[in-house]
């Protein structure tokens, strides 16, 4: 040992100099959460062991850098966060070094030297620099105003932008980063009086802890408060005179701001090391006690890198600091990795997640979602044991799931409570009967004397045995002593809604309500996305499944449109790619032709299509257009793109929407045509294209009783007689042929067209989603139908104005949008992102 | 790494609960699902029924149900789910600063 070199630095040294004579010295590069941790642990173990010396680039004392939100939201003063004041320091004889980070390290001589050109030697180093914010290489990252959100520099930094901008009234700042780090900035500058718009470049905020759900819910729950949150937003550039003016987003849009806060994560801080020659990873490469590729060296925190992980959280850190603490003593314990537990609070918001909740093979979920209290909990076992946990609202039993994940206890006999939380699972709860019983497993028994298990007395009610006496007679279950009745009289009650009696079935499997439930549920409460409906309607699957998804997509629609949040990936291949699946993968295509006419440019245009990409079939199809077949994926824009320019929009021949209106050639030509059927033709479908339905829907108008265009068959028909037009509905020319209802006479095309948009809105606010007018007009009855329309002229007017007002949003060509939008890459195969010349046989 | 794994892209590329398929020369393609929880499969994009385009389907979960018969396929095993019977060949996939890498191996044996 040097004890020369010691002495040459000690001037400032507060420690007893005849102490520091035989005592190594540790020097420690960092004087953050982790280092000061790391020093306060081996002080605990052995005070007299080490002389050390911290050195630190910021100019404060050792403080609590996750309270940094609550200093810039003004919960809490600086004063408020310090972990270590300067007498603690000066107590434990430790050197403090401020305002001066080190800038090489000899791992030769065994000298760190700092930016002032401090040098001092070391018998043992600990690294511990943390981390450094990531900055999107965008444009303008550099103009003045732009901020990451690291430390009491970056916070003193916001709060002068927050008071600036109150002496003109509020000003505008912009986060990048819809992460934790970014969520707890928004929250400050929205107290701070800032006008914040969160940016997030993923379809869900912080969707590393959050599934969709929950993520939703904290969405809306900011929203609330005030923030503007987008997601999905790309950031172009930030632009500005020398000075933050903006942000501009990829799809152009532009967002005022004075102040840039970038939160969108953070890299382990690692050039020292690396310039030293130390082994680095992403992080630096540490053994269980914390110790480098050079024994000499140690480090701690978010800058190592242990087992391939590196931490982003406290708790790993403190539990870092206690395995190199020991490592440091002597007395090897070893650290072995961390299990990761999130806990955030943003705004009195409480989320928490743990663990592996992605969920997948062999793994359960456990949901339970309160609407009204606006609570979320998700679960996830695997083998009887937790592996990770979701909860938004009531965060309380977090630390209950995360300890039994880390323990990984067999949690069988706990498993029907577990998701009430650790108070009603030990036997001491409150909780609501009905949802106990909800909460019991399948195999769980109902009745003790015949041996029924709740599995099979809800199959029997989604079965059809919708009361108690049905389900004695077909599960026997409560058909004896009766002492069960109480239960299934409840699981009636959750497998029906409260349609008990006469209910049908429910939805799905993931859910306990009822089509007509969810519908009404839908209007009532103004929903507006399918997070949404789902968590208000306590959907029991994190994300549905592919029966009722498509189903809540379409409810949203009728329910709100132009309000609504469409979800693409929740409707069927051919709405998501406007063209029809065929057997062998490839799509047809079918142009719009109004009321089945056409014209020599549309029809070479459609020759045309057919040469330039080979289709090998062109059909006439039942509704009188013209069926391109035959077209691979990867060519639909282009094909859209040469239709459109000839003026041809899409036939919605591939959607659950009104596909075409048949006619014959009526007056115009037909030696017995009453009316213009063709023109009347034209002009329902010219009001009625784009409308998205329950199902499929087709239209006919024909020009006389001898009914050419088959208006018989279709789910509405128009029969032109002498005197004016016989409106039909209900029927169907698909697997069960019906032979459309008369539903009135009217006199004028006006009326027909009014009669026509009433009925279509009627269908679409009342039919359950993939339920034709057919059989919904046999379920609800023709008199039902008439009273809604033809006998009540105020609710005829009203629905005639809500399709109309629907109408105003849909009847936008998808051909186009897609073919020259910003998604017409969905179309495209990865391999023209990325060419790939690497996957050929070899 | 060069030689045993295929860099097909950014994770971001993949819509969540969507899919892209990548081409394999001589051969099928692969389709490759993001699911709602930002985890990423890769299977032969055919289904074990009649071979319809598994990438064009609902993802939903950790499955995708099959556009031509609405066939559910588990996306970590490719099993067909409930009572229909099938198995679509399933390619590892990893995922490396932010890349989707797909076996070299499994996706030639899978698309041949």
């Amino acid at each position: 040992m040097d004890f020369q070199r010691h002495d040459s630095v000690g001037e400032e040294a507060v420690v007893d100099q005849a102490a520091a004579r035989i005592l190594p010295h540790l020097v420690v590069i960092g004087n953050g959460m982790a280092g000061c941790r790391a020093v306060e642990e081996l002080l605990a173990r052995d005070a007299g062991r080490y002389r050390i010396t911290i050195f630190g680039a910021e100019p404060h004392v050792n403080y609590n850098r996750i309270m940094l939100s609550p200093v810039l939201a003004g919960e809490k003063t600086f004063d408020e966060i310090v972990i270590n004041d300067r007498a603690w320091y000066a107590d434990n004889g430790i050197e403090l070094v401020v305002s001066d980070p080190v800038d090489t390290i000899d791992r030769v001589g065994k000298t760190v030297t700092s930016r002032s050109g401090r040098t001092v030697s070391y018998d043992r180093l600990l690294i511990a620099t943390g981390s450094d914010p990531f900055i999107i290489p965008v444009p303008g990252r550099d103009l003045h105003g732009v901020i990451s959100f690291r430390d009491m520099h970056d916070v003193d930094h916001m709060l002068a932008a927050a008071e600036a901008g109150s002496r003109t009234g509020g000003g505008d700042a912009v986060v990048i980063g819809g992460g934790l780090l970014g969520l707890e900035a928004a929250h400050g500058l929205t107290l701070r009086g800032m006008k914040v718009t969160v940016l997030h470049i993923m379809p869900t905020l912080m969707e590393r802890q959050l599934d969709e759900a929950a993520a939703w819910l904290l969405k809306t729950a900011l929203e609330g408060r005030g923030q503007t949150i987008l997601t999905g937003a790309d950031t172009a550039e930030i632009f500005g005179d020398g000075k933050v003016e903006g942000v501009r987003l990829k799809d152009g849009r532009e967002i005022p701001a004075s102040l840039v806060v970038m939160a969108v994560g953070i890299r382990p801080s690692v050039a020292l090391a690396r310039d030293c020659g130390l082994e680095v990873g992403r992080g630096i490469k540490v053994d269980d006690h914390m110790v480098t590729s050079d024994p000499a060296i140690l480090a701690v925190g978010e800058c190592v890198e242990h087992d391939g992980m590196v931490y982003g959280l406290v708790a790993p850190l403190w539990e870092m600091c206690r395995a190199l603490a020991d490592g440091l003593v002597e007395t090897p314990s070893g650290y072995r990795g961390s299990v990761i537990s999130t806990k955030l609070k943003v705004a009195g918001l409480d989320v928490f997640s743990a663990g592996d909740f992605s969920g997948g093979d062999g793994t359960e979920d456990i949901v339970l979602r309160d609407a009204s209290r606006g609570i979320y909990k998700r679960v996830v076992l695997k083998e009887d044991r937790v592996v990770g946990a979701v909860l938004y609202g009531d965060t309380a039993d977090g630390g209950w799931y995360f300890d039994l994940m880390r323990k990984a206890e067999d949690v069988a006999e706990l498993r029907d409570m577990l998701i009430f939380g650790q108070a009603y699972a030990s036997g001491g709860g409150r909780a609501d009967p009905k949802a106990a019983v909800a909460a019991l497993s399948d195999d769980a028994e109902i009745c003790g004397c015949n041996g029924v298990s709740k599995g099979k007395v809800v199959a029997s009610i989604q079965g059809g045995a919708c009361s108690l006496d049905a389900v004695r007679a077909t599960c026997k279950a409560s058909a004896s002593c009766g002492s069960c009745t109480g239960l299934v009289e409840t699981l009636l009650a959750l497998t029906l809604g409260d349609e008990v009696e006469t209910g049908p079935k429910t939805m799905c499997k993931c859910t306990s309500f009822t089509h007509d439930d969810v519908r009404r549920e839908i209007v009532a409460q103004s929903m507006r996305s399918i997070p949404e409906a789902m968590q208000k309607l306590h959907w029991s699957t994190p994300d549905g499944c592919s029966s009722c998804r498509p189903a809540l997509n379409y409810y949203l629609l009728c329910a709100l449109p132009g309000e609504y949040e469409d979800d693409q990936q929740s409707r069927f291949v051919n709405e998501r790619l406007h063209a029809n699946i065929q057997k062998d993968g490839t799509y047809s295509v079918v142009p719009r032709m109004w009321g089945g006419l056409t014209s020599p440019k549309e029809l070479r245009a459609i020759a045309d299509v057919v040469e330039k990409f080979n289709a090998p079939m062109v059909k006439v199809t039942g509704g009188q257009r013209l069926d391109i077949f035959g077209i691979r994926k990867e060519d639909l824009p282009a094909v859209w793109a040469d239709l459109n320019a000839a003026g041809m929009v899409s036939g919605h021949a591939y959607g659950k929407a009104l596909r075409t209106v048949k006619t014959c050639v009526g007056s115009e030509w037909c030696r017995f045509g009453t009316q213009d059927s063709t023109g009347l033709g034209v002009k329902i479908e010219k009001m009625t294209w784009g409308s998205w339905m329950p199902h499929k829907f087709k239209i006919a108008v024909s020009g006389c009783p001898r009914n050419c265009a088959e208006a018989t068959i279709k789910d509405f028909g128009v029969v032109c007689v002498d005197s004016g037009y016989e409106l039909h509905i209900g029927g169907n020319g698909g697997i069960k042929v019906r032979v459309t209802d008369l539903l009135c006479k009217v006199e004028t095309e006006q009326e027909a067209m009014d009669m026509c948009a009433a009925f279509i809105q009627l269908y679409r606010e009342e039919a359950r989603y993939l339920e034709r007018t057919a059989p919904w007009v046999e379920r609800v009855g023709l008199d039902h139908v008439k009273s809604r329309l033809v006998e009540d002229e105020g609710n005829r007017i009203a629905l005639t104005r809500r399709f109309l007002h629907s109408q105003s949003f849909s009847q936008d060509d998808p051909w186009a949008g897609r073919a020259a939008g910003a998604d017409h890459q969905l179309h495209r195969h990865m391999a023209e992102f990325q060419p790939m010349t690497a996957v050929a046989a070899e | 790494m060069i030689g045993d794994w295929i860099d097909i892209g950014w994770v971001n590329e993949i819509p969540v609960r969507g899919s892209r398929t990548v081409p394999v020369a001589g051969g099928e393609e692969i389709a490759v699902f993001r699911t709602a929880d930002g985890r990423i499969f890769a299977l032969a994009n055919r289904c074990p029924h009649k071979g319809g385009p598994l990438s064009q389907g609902i993802v939903h979960g950790h499955s995708v149900a099959c556009p031509l018969h609405n066939w559910q396929i588990a996306l970590s095993t490719g099993e067909a789910q409930g009572e229909d019977k099938g198995c679509t060949p399933v390619i590892p996939v990893k995922i490396s600063g932010g890349r989707v890498l797909l076996c070299r191996a499994s996706t030639l044996k899978a698309a041949a």
